[in-house]
């Protein structure tokens, strides 16, 4: 089938080649042809320099941190604590004590619901999450409700895929104790509206809470600007390794909080009869962190701000404009979702008499990666009344001759099947 | 392995025309629902045992081409058998029935429709089949 090709939008401003060529994986086939990788949304590729920031920890200054006096291990410690401080000013917080490492942004959520949720959820209480959500902002809360007899309530997602506003005013009440909700939905890529949504829940003096795995790496987040009360993300969807993920909370909250995991580390001191905690940050850091990673996400960080995380987003924009033209001509194709405008580098379809393995099988075999299933996100998925999607999803190294591809191999795979 | 091989012509045709396909009438001596939370994929399997005979199999349900034509294919082969028969069934005589190379991602579709007639016939509420066994 013959289509333009083009590596770049003329009125991008990402020199897109240039950053392919940072991410070895990029260069690989599979299946005897490019690597076309569009699964972002799950895990993003790797920069050079990230790998080899984490190389290079483990050949030059292997050690643990925190306690050490010794060269290596203090080393060790400027880096990781080096890494917190870049993620701090990456979303402008106040101080990098507000800045938590976890293993990912599923445990810093959990670290929340057990934390302040046993200290500040009582029966009776409401939690208010919707219906977009990735199960990791959903199953801690209904595990919170459990506990405690506060009743769960969900915000619903409208036709046209933005979260039901007037809804979720009818659901704030004075026993709403928190909000959780995701800042982009990992299945239909719309970005919903944080700082309107925290404004509401803190009229009703609720708590705030921002799932922002998909936002951080592709928008970026001000927790200053969103007045959020916390936020999670993870290391590994923006260029970072797996093993590291980011809970930010506002100071007097955290300082607020008991510790969710006790071990080395989380204390100032260790008695038979009690135990004191170490100050914030470390104070819910229990045991060996993951140093490797954190540094690792440190170089992360210093990646996305010379590449500029408003180019980025045009540039996905961009790409998610021709992906929906392109898909919208495929006949019998269905798409969710709003349009590029409010959302980012993510489309979810599905393709009538195609299960979404069986699409995503066939795509493999072009060497294009995409995923199918329920994207950890069953509630919506349900509400889409399908039962699963496949999901192309894009970042700053996606070119639109890629998303070319893609189209070319769904009418391929409409060949094989018959339709 | 090629993907092409895995949709070929039989496949697609039990895909998109699954033999026994339905609900079946009463009485009905075991009903079996299976479901695959990783991919979505759902089977319900009906069978009729009279003397210890498979009188009538039908199924419904939703999935990949994988799992479903595994289901249309294997309904066609446990009509008549016995119940200790279906006891016997193993992994291999699915993927003999499926004659395609499966990738370890996409056994589990191919099995669950084992699963519903192993679980079925035990009466378990779970049946485990080691993906793996050789």
């Amino acid at each position: 089938m013959a289509t333009p090709v083009m590596s770049y939008d003329p009125t991008d401003l990402l020199d897109v080649e240039r950053i392919r060529a940072d991410f070895p994986v990029l260069q690989r086939q599979v299946n005897g042809v490019p690597l076309i990788y569009l699964d972002n949304a799950a895990t993003s590729q790797k920069p050079a320099v990230v790998i080899q920031a984490i190389e290079n920890y483990y050949k030059s200054y292997n050690a643990n941190v925190h306690r050490g006096v010794h060269a290596l291990s203090e080393e060790a410690t400027a880096a990781y604590e080096g890494a917190r401080k870049k993620v701090a000013k990456f979303i402008n917080a106040r101080s990098s004590r507000e800045v938590i490492f976890t293993r990912n942004a599923t445990e810093a959520i959990n670290l929340v619901a057990y934390s302040w949720g046993s200290a500040n959820v009582k029966a009776g209480d409401e939690i208010i999450i919707t219906d977009m959500e990735h199960h990791s902002n959903i199953v801690p809360w209904q595990l919170l409700a459990e506990r405690t007899g506060a009743k769960l309530h969900f915000i619903p997602v409208t036709d046209e895929g933005y979260l039901d506003l007037a809804a979720y005013d009818a659901l704030l009440n004075e026993r709403t104790r928190l909000v959780a909700f995701t800042g982009m939905s990992n299945v239909l890529g719309t970005i919903t509206p944080a700082e309107d949504i925290i404004a509401r829940a803190h009229a009703a003096g609720a708590v705030a809470l921002v799932d922002a795995s998909q936002l951080v790496p592709h928008k970026g987040a001000n927790v200053q600007a969103l007045q959020a009360d916390f936020m999670a993300f993870t290391g590994h969807k923006m260029c970072g390794p797996t093993g590291i993920g980011v809970l930010w909370g506002r100071r007097e909250l955290l300082e607020a909080m008991p510790p969710f995991l006790g071990g080395g580390d989380m204390i100032r001191e260790v008695h038979r009869d009690l135990s004191r905690w170490n100050d914030l940050p470390w104070k819910f850091e229990a045991g060996t962190p993951s140093i490797a990673e954190g540094i690792g996400l440190g170089i992360a960080v210093d990646y996305l701000n010379s590449v500029d995380l408003e180019k980025v987003h045009v540039h996905e924009q961009a790409l998610t404009r021709h992906a929906l033209e392109r898909l919208r001509d495929i006949r019998g194709l269905t798409l969710y979702g709003p349009p590029a405008e409010d959302r980012g580098g993510v489309v979810s379809f599905y393709v009538e008499g195609i299960h979404p393995h069986d699409l995503a099988t066939l795509l493999d075999q072009r060497g294009i990666a995409i995923r199918a299933g329920h994207h950890c996100a069953q509630p919506l998925i349900e509400r889409l009344g399908v039962p699963a999607t496949a999901r192309a999803s894009f970042y700053m190294y996606t070119t639109h001759a890629e998303i070319d591809a893609l189209a070319e191999g769904l009418e391929a795979a409409k060949k094989v099947f018959g339709l | 392995m090629d993907a092409m091989s895995m949709y070929q012509e039989q496949i697609l045709d039990h895909y998109q025309n699954p033999r026994n396909h339905g609900t079946l009438d009463e009485p009905v001596t075991i009903r079996r629902e299976e479901y695959n939370p990783l991919c979505g994929d759902r089977l319900v399997l009906e069978m009729r045992v009279v003397d210890d005979k498979v009188e009538a199999v039908r199924f419904r349900g939703h999935g990949c081409a994988i799992s479903q034509a595994a289901m249309s294919m294997l309904s066609e082969e446990i009509v008549g058998k016995s119940v200790d028969e279906l006891k016997q069934l193993q992994k291999q005589d699915v993927l003999d029935l499926l004659g395609i190379p499966l990738s370890p991602a996409r056994l589990k579709c191919a099995l669950l429709s084992l699963k519903a007639v192993k679980a079925g016939v035990y009466g378990v509420p779970q049946y485990d089949i080691d993906e793996d066994d050789e």
